[in-house]
């Protein structure tokens, strides 16, 4: 291997890949190379992969246009799902409503207002019948964006996808499952750090050891950068929490060769273009070198960082909502040259709602524009080599080692302990809320201008948009759905799960996933399911640092 | 007098930010601020206000409950004899801004409001106490 020169690597892989297109030229009919440097140099598919993790990047296959939907009960998310597939997508990716991404049900009195609004509403396996049906499980991908209540969610899933026939082996997706960044920055936690963590390694050991095709982690950056982080400390936040992923799953008895190729990451796309993509450059070579050297990976699947890119969601202004297009483009490009394996881009008026329909085609053509019209996919890493992008890249990485020997000294020596102390101990949100108020700061004081919003503020005051509106119909709705299902399920089934619930989620050593799944059989809710691990674990309560 | 604020988030929506930063803010400028934390109820924000004997209650709100909400905390704070007003800061269509005015919120701060919009208009809230 290591005899082996990078480019000889590179060719090999190259010339046995299959491509796309027969040739690749420029509009004019410039020919042009799968990638360009020196032969001495980095090439993409080959370690630290700097430059990509495939040797011919886009060249075979574009990323994944993977559009993020959910809203109302499970009748209408489907809908939307079903209208997905029809267009020829073969991923879905679920949003949740708030009071599922807490494990609530949707008549909690705390639920009330949120049902439905930013997600679609899941209460217990009856929902994901609705929201799966007539949807083939095994011929398409889901990624489910929840948190706290990750383990119920892939119990319902699995339950609901074996009634139908479709054992948990075949079941492809992802999970997002990261909960340390909810304690840093999103904050959707229910239980302490560590009783959460129990959670996380039980799904990633049930889905190792039976559900092949899944992706047990999505470490998740996007929240932390939108929470208010600089760069850099979203990437060395995110590479930190998956280091500790690998660290649990390792106390678990899993070695790193099973586990890292099962984690895939989801960073922001912001609005600086240049620092963007050295994020991502960097963020592969960190993840690469550490792997091998750290933790003695020795798959190379394992040294590959992949990821998903969403565009800022707080770079949009509710001031002339269509200038975010032009945002939005010039950060999904960012993610493009990054090397970034599916994107999510955001609709014009999303700093005033949930999308519209028209508002969300529009976001997907970007993509769609970037991918066909402009040619940018030809060529791999096409700003490798760039002084600037090249001195920016080696920056990143500086600060996010500096930042991880901080964690390192946090935890004795364990990521895992450095990133769970960094949380009891504020270490992370302080990181975070300073750099929002640095960021603030230099707005406040115009040495950052905003379009729109703090300069060329002409046409501002016409509001024009059809904006998406979510009545307090769906809420009704989904409350007496939930009735029915309270009403006829088996009262002795429902407390004999809870009771086992309770009783393995106490024993620390069992593995809960097995208990959850006859739980959702049982037609428990997310909500009681909850409660019960609540009752063991006990409820996580924030103090907050201003 | 120094003004005391409370800033507050009510429900379950865990955007913490813009509340951080404002509240950092209302500090620079010379308030006093007090933060309870994620998840409130109408209710719990009501109480802390009163409790804290705070001149204005702050509310942050990115979720887009804010219609069903907001509401609730200043009648909260009604049903308990106190006539605090309660500002509101987040993501608010401009079409919900009077109908939260009708229901008794005294400002609504969109997204992009400056720091001078925001202290200026909780200081002249405060009329000065004798």
């Amino acid at each position: 291997m290591e005899s082996e020169r990078a480019y000889d690597r590179w060719r090999r892989d190259y010339d046995a890949a299959k491509l796309r297109r027969p040739s690749f030229a420029t509009m004019s009919g410039i020919e042009v190379d799968p990638v360009y440097g020196p032969p001495d140099g980095e090439f993409p598919g080959v370690y630290p992969y700097t430059r990509g993790i495939h040797a011919s990047m886009y060249r075979t296959r574009l990323w994944t246009m993977r559009m993020f939907a959910g809203f109302g009960t499970a009748v209408d998310t489907n809908r939307r799902f079903r209208e997905i597939i029809a267009a020829g997508g073969t991923g879905l990716s679920t949003a949740f409503d708030m009071p599922t991404l807490l494990g609530l049900d949707s008549d909690d009195p705390m639920s009330l207002g949120e049902v439905g609004r930013c997600g679609v509403a899941i209460d217990s396996i009856d929902d994901v019948r609705d929201l799966f049906r007539d949807i083939d499980l095994s011929a398409i991908t889901t990624s489910m964006t929840i948190n706290s209540p990750a383990a119920i969610m892939l119990a319902l899933f699995v339950a609901q996808a074996e009634e139908t026939g479709v054992a948990r082996a075949r079941l492809g997706g992802t999970l997002q499952n990261d909960i340390l960044k909810e304690y840093q920055a999103q904050k959707e936690f229910v239980f302490p750090p560590r009783q959460s963590m129990r959670l996380v390694r039980d799904t990633i050991a049930f889905t190792a050891a039976e559900m092949p095709k899944w992706n047990s982690v999505s470490v998740s950056g996007y929240h932390i950068r939108e929470a208010g982080s600089t760069a850099a400390e979203e990437l060395a936040f995110t590479l930190a929490n998956g280091f500790a992923y690998l660290e649990l799953a390792r106390e678990a008895g899993l070695s790193v060769d099973e586990v890292a190729p099962r984690l895939s990451f989801f960073f922001n796309a912001h609005i600086d273009f240049f620092e963007e993509i050295a994020k991502y450059r960097a963020a592969r070579r960190i993840w690469a070198t550490w792997l091998r050297n750290h933790y003695g990976a020795t798959d190379e699947r394992s040294w590959q960082l992949r990821f998903h890119t969403q565009t800022a969601g707080v770079s949009l202004t509710a001031q002339q909502p269509e200038n975010n297009l032009a945002r939005t483009a010039i950060e999904a490009l960012a993610g493009v040259l990054g090397g970034t394996q599916s994107l999510h881009t955001n609709s014009m008026d999303e700093a005033l709602a949930l999308p519209s329909e028209k508002a969300a085609r529009l976001a997907l053509r970007t993509q769609q524009i970037i991918a066909h019209e402009t040619n940018v996919a030809n060529v791999a890493d096409p700003l490798g080599g760039s002084w600037y992008v090249e001195a920016l890249t080696d920056e990143m990485e500086r600060q996010a080692e500096s930042l991880f020997s901080e964690l390192m000294d946090m935890g004795d020596g364990s990521m895992l302990e450095g990133c769970i102390r960094g949380i009891e101990q504020n270490w992370f949100q302080r990181h975070i809320a300073e750099s929002a108020y640095q960021l603030e700061r230099a707005f406040n004081r115009g040495e950052r201008i905003i379009v729109g919003v703090n300069d060329f503020l002409d046409g501002n005051e016409a509001e024009d948009l059809e904006l998406l509106r979510i009545t307090n119909e769906d809420e009704r709705k989904q409350i007496a759905r939930l009735a029915t299902v309270r009403q006829r399920r088996d009262d002795d089934a429902v407390r004999r799960a809870r009771e086992r619930l309770a009783n393995e989620a106490a024993d620390p050593e069992v593995n809960l996933m097995p208990a959850l799944i006859d739980a959702a059989r049982a037609e428990v809710t997310v909500g009681e399911m909850m409660a019960t691990m609540a009752g063991v674990f006990g409820r996580y309560v924030e103090v907050p640092v201003l | 007098m120094t003004v005391r604020v409370l800033v507050a988030k009510v429900g379950l929506d865990g955007h913490d930010r813009g509340i951080k930063v404002v509240a950092r803010i209302l500090r620079d400028a010379g308030m006093e601020v007090v933060y309870t934390g994620l998840f409130q109820t109408p209710e719990s924000v009501a109480v802390a206000a009163i409790q804290e004997d705070v001149d204005v209650v702050g509310l942050s709100m990115l979720s887009g409950a804010h219609m069903t909400l907001a509401p609730l905390v200043v009648e909260a704070l009604r049903q308990r004899d106190s006539s605090i007003p309660v500002v509101v800061g987040g993501i608010v269509p401009s079409n919900d801004v009077a109908d939260l005015k009708a229901a008794g919120v005294a400002a609504v701060f969109g997204p992009g409001a400056s720091d001078e919009e925001i202290v200026g208009a909780i200081s002249s809230l405060v009329s000065p106490t004798e």
